[in-house]
């Protein structure tokens, strides 16, 4: 692990490509903002839907005064009982956040966000965890059947265990027992912290080392909680583990914080889905999900993000900045990380991989849809250190309404790391005149025997294309979500089905709006 | 069923259609044939509300309704369909996924039920075949990776599904081979009944061996300036446009 993050750190001002290497590179920058035409008002008001999930769970939640000092770290690591190694952890991470600053190298226009008008950590006031769905706050059961993701219908219909995180404490975990048999262990991190110190003391922080980057430095000092996932050798999970988040204090920044361990030969796919409030104050999150592939191990990590964005004139909204990073470190290990991301006013987030292992194998496929005036920089890092390690990136872009969409991705080969290969597609579609695509690829390939391979393009929605749709009987809002979810069918494919269906759905809600 | 009466249209200010007048009745078959720029795919975008053009005068009446009032995705639930000159590809929506959004639109504007997965499959299984496609058409991207010969079979398998009472054919014949063309005129002939009627529009009387038109009319400039029987439209095979031009200009 390279621990300097800024070696590793993206940076839009640098040169696009390394001249030298040799390799096929195609288009390495494409960067458009469009221009303006006749039928713009047909897809503008089109695109301006409202959030369809806006509203407040009223339950009793437990609030903290807001501002951040190191008594404030010191209640957190205390109000979750935690050893002292932890607390150390904290407080270091939180003495190194003090000497940074905020990242400004991102293609977003991020408002000053004051770090003492924040709230650390809020916790719904429950005094034992539930022993099943009856002993579940009917507020909060309420609140998950709004989304349509009541834990009944989940444990019954799709024998999903779901690990449902409202607001920073874990209220219910299922199939923990089924799970269990197997060694599979999945609980929330503080559980996790209390029950299997060894193992969290030994991955914790050994892929996004807080000293990484300035939020994650933020959410190691006061993060609240998350899962932790430990899949023993040689066994394949049956069954999809599955983390609802959500946000619900007013003003209470979130700090997740996920980690995932497949032990050698073993085998999970793990899904977060997220959908938050409406707000008018915005809201910090900063979380981190750490993976640990070992040998032969694979994981896939499927994320549906659907957070409050604000409202048609951009007030509110989530601020999402995440470090989310996989290391491959066993031989013919796998990671594929395949997010759908439609919410959040800001999003920052590189979900990548470190292939250490020969033969390891990481995927990224992406569709981030902004809208009205969310700014979204996403995009991975693919880090070459093993030899024959392979990557694809797939990344599909959709700006609407007066919104900024940045892909922002690093392919970097190690002079030791010979034959590798990767594939990277990049591909933007434009519902506006208004809004904004841009890609900023780095690819940095230090040896002669390997092939990097970039791809990228822009289009506009197509008036014919809206059209045609029109003459055989499709509205032109549903000939929207026809198009847009057919650019993105290569994405949506990699998701699992269940998965898929409320991706598809999320795609056109968020287009969704008054035409007709 | 259908009444134009003195229809202008102009796209980007430009005056196209100079007064239209035509009227179709069930069962007809029409034929709009004309030299290029003499506004036939005009009046076919014009009439399915292609919002590229901008009607400037006149009227049209279809089934007693005012069809310009109307959205385009209304005129065809009302029983209007176009067979595109130019098909377009939409890259990643399945045939089975379009037709399925299209049927359903139309069987909610009347107030129906969506058909079930069963129902619907069996009715594409049933109307590809009046065009010939192969069961790999459910699961391709609209038009994408088409042949020439294929994507106006689709158009037509399309108008097999929708069953409209009144389809405009724009120049479904260019670009076709002779066997694509007996094919899709099949298609064509087939799905004609008392009740529905044909716009065939098209530079070559070729396409009029297969697909006979009761009437024959020649746009010229905006304006239908001569129409007749089917044996106008060999007269034209003939003696080319010129004869018609020198009239008028």
């Amino acid at each position: 692990m390279n621990k300097d993050n800024d070696k590793n750190k993206m940076n839009a001002d640098e040169a696009p490509m390394n001249p030298e290497n040799g390799n096929a590179a195609r288009s390495p920058k494409a960067d458009s903002n469009n221009t303006g035409d006749a039928n713009e008002d047909i897809i503008k008001s089109a695109t301006t839907g409202d959030y369809k999930y806006g509203f407040v769970t009223d339950i009793d939640t437990h609030v903290i005064p807001k501002g951040l000092n190191e008594d404030v770290v010191r209640y957190i690591s205390q109000v979750k009982g935690e050893p002292e190694w932890l607390l150390d952890f904290r407080l270091k991470a939180y003495r190194h956040w003090l000497t940074m600053k905020m990242p400004r190298w991102a293609h977003l226009d991020i408002p000053e966000i004051d770090y003492q008008a924040i709230s650390y950590y809020a916790a719904p006031k429950q005094k034992e965890g539930p022993k099943n769905l009856d002993e579940v706050d009917p507020e909060l059961r309420k609140t998950f059947d709004k989304l349509g993701i009541s834990l009944e219908e989940q444990m019954r219909l799709s024998g999903i265990a779901v690990d449902a995180v409202m607001d920073s404490v874990s209220v219910k975990t299922t199939y923990k027992e089924r799970l269990a048999e197997l060694g599979v262990i999945f609980c929330s991190i503080s559980e996790a912290v209390r029950d299997y110190p060894d193992l969290v003391r030994k991955y914790l922080g050994s892929v996004v080392p807080y000293r990484d980057n300035f939020f994650a430095a933020l959410n190691s000092a006061v993060f609240s909680d998350g899962s932790f996932v430990y899949i023993p050798k040689g066994v394949r999970c049956p069954m999809e583990l599955s983390t609802y988040f959500r946000i619900n204090a007013a003003e209470t920044g979130q700090f997740e914080r996920t980690l995932i361990v497949a032990d050698d030969d073993a085998y999970v796919s793990y899904l977060e889905g997220c959908t938050a409030p409406m707000r008018d104050e915005n809201q910090l999150h900063a979380a981190i999900v750490e993976i640990v592939v070992e040998d032969r191990a694979e994981v896939k990590y499927s994320t549906v993000q659907n957070w409050y964005p604000g409202d048609k004139d951009g007030k509110g909204g989530i601020y999402n900045f995440v470090t989310k990073r996989g290391l491959c470190r066993g031989d013919f290990s796998k990671l594929s990380w395949t997010q759908v991301e439609t919410g959040s006013a800001i999003t920052w987030k590189y979900p990548s991989c470190v292939l250490q292992g020969d033969n390891s194998v990481g995927e990224f496929y992406s569709v981030a849809l902004t809208n009205n005036y969310q700014q979204a920089d996403t995009g991975t890092k693919m880090i070459h250190i093993g030899k024959n390690s392979r990557s694809t990136i797939v990344s599909k872009g959709i700006s609407a309404g007066h919104s900024q969409n940045s892909y922002r991705g690093e392919v970097k080969v190690v002079p030791k790391a010979a034959n590798c290969r990767n594939y990277t597609q990049c591909d933007s579609l434009l519902l506006s005149s208004t809004s904004g695509a841009h890609t900023f690829p780095r690819i940095d390939v230090q040896n002669e025997t390997s092939v990097v391979e970039h791809e990228a393009t822009t289009s506009k929605i197509n008036e014919d294309q809206i059209f045609y749709c029109n003459q055989r009987g499709i509205s032109t809002e549903d000939a929207i979500g026809l198009i847009v979810n057919g650019y993105a069918k290569e994405v949506m494919a990699k998701l699992p089905m269940e998965f898929a269906v409320e991706a598809q759905k999320l795609l056109s809600i968020s287009l969704e709006g008054s035409v007709g | 069923m259908l009444v134009i009466k003195d229809l202008h249209a102009s796209i980007e200010g430009k005056e196209i259609l100079k007064g239209v007048n035509l009227t179709v009745r069930p069962g007809e078959v029409h034929a709009i044939m004309g030299p290029n720029g003499s506004g036939k795919s005009t009046l076919s975008s014009v009439l399915t509300g292609n919002p590229a053009y901008t009607v400037t005068g006149g009227s049209v009446e279809f089934y007693g309704k005012d069809l310009l009032a109307l959205p385009p995705e209304n005129r065809s639930h009302e029983g209007l369909f176009l067979s595109f000159q130019y098909p377009v590809e939409i890259p990643g929506v399945s045939m089975v996924n379009f037709m399925r959004a299209a049927l359903n639109a139309k069987r909610k504007y009347f107030g129906q039920e969506p058909l079930s997965a069963s129902e619907f499959l069996k009715l594409m299984r049933e109307k590809r075949a009046i065009v010939e496609l192969d069961n790999k058409l459910a699961s391709r991207s609209v038009n994408e990776g088409f042949s020439g010969g294929e994507k106006k079979r689709n158009e037509i398998f399309q108008m097999a599904m929708l069953e409209p009472r009144l389809s405009i054919l724009d120049e479904t014949d260019s670009g076709l081979d002779i066997d694509a063309l007996r094919i899709v005129a099949g298609g064509v002939n087939k799905l004609k009944t008392d009740n529905n009627a044909t716009i065939v529009i098209t530079h070559y009387q070729r396409l009029l061996d297969y697909i006979k038109p009761d009437f024959v009319h020649v746009l010229y400039k905006g304006r239908i300036v001569k129409t007749g029987g089917p044996e106008l439209a060999l007269e034209l095979e003939e003696k080319g446009y010129d004869w018609i031009k020198r009239e008028w200009d």
